[in-house]
């Protein structure tokens, strides 16, 4: 599966649109972790332990659209875009987006 | 002997309301100098390496391959900086110090990319978007944290 954010792909041609692919997921901040956060807020700088956590969950929701994407029969997303909002007090959502497409290599 | 105790007392007490705080100040200053070093430092490695917000090729470049890279950092203030952000509030004018925390944040997300392209032996990065949210007001009046992604298609020849 060829993920991208252009509206191309470099080196293929597009055959067939299969329309608007997503997946979301929100996750909860882990007591143990807020804990460490909020000693680091005393100094500031870079929350290592958020830093992963949203890592890791970005990476399922990409992995979510990916799925769907396959069901759709799709062998590429185009011009996926990233969002993230605070659900609700110490929730995030972390959502992605893009158009599915099926794509050949050019010759 | 109750007036030492008094004393000893009142000189600890001190030391934790004045000294705590300049020891946390000082640290973060410290550390902030440091990560801008670092960023200088890695930046100079990836000078050459094109790195763009437009959807297409830099000129007189091929690519076979593309993928979707990213960058990402959560950033938080400190106790002390907003503190010092209420009272700028009253004046209005620029907040150096959240500055400073969202440059460094954006810095280190770019950062973040180019080195993932870079791994996959990527001759450049298109179409860079930035997004930043903020993830967490965690209780009550503590400090504001941050997330900054940077995404962008590295294209391999």
């Amino acid at each position: 599966m060829i993920v991208v954010n252009t509206e191309t792909i470099p080196g293929h041609r597009i055959i067939a649109l299969k329309g608007l692919v997503q997946g979301n997921t929100i996750r909860a901040k882990h007591l143990g972790r807020d804990i460490g956060a909020g000693l680091k807020n005393l100094v500031g700088g870079e929350l290592t332990a958020y830093t992963e956590l949203l890592t890791e969950s970005r990476r399922q929701a990409m992995e979510r659209m990916m799925a769907q994407a396959q069901q759709l029969g799709a062998n590429a997303i185009l011009n996926v875009r990233f969002t993230t909002s605070s659900v609700a007090a110490g929730a995030a959502e972390l959502y992605a987006y893009g158009t599915a497409v099926t794509v050949e290599p050019v010759t | 002997m109750n007036d030492t105790a008094g004393v000893v007392f009142l000189l600890l007490w001190m030391l934790v309301v004045i000294g705590l705080p300049i020891a946390f100040i000082i640290t973060g200053r410290i550390r902030e100098k440091n990560h801008f070093e670092d960023i200088a430092r890695r930046e100079a490695i990836h000078r050459n390496f094109p790195v763009i917000d437009l959807s297409l090729l830099p000129a007189g470049m091929t690519a076979s391959r593309s993928t979707l890279v990213t960058g990402q950092v959560v950033i938080a203030s400190d106790y002390l900086k907003n503190f010092f952000a209420q009272y700028r509030q009253i004046f209005g004018g620029e907040m150096k110090s959240y500055q400073t925390m969202m440059q460094r944040a954006k810095a280190e997300a770019r950062l973040r990319m180019i080195e993932d392209a870079r791994k996959l032996d990527a001759v450049a990065v298109i179409n860079v978007r930035f997004e930043t949210s903020q993830i967490g007001q965690a209780r009550g009046k503590s400090a504001a944290m941050s997330e900054v992604l940077c995404y962008g298609t590295a294209v391999m020849p």
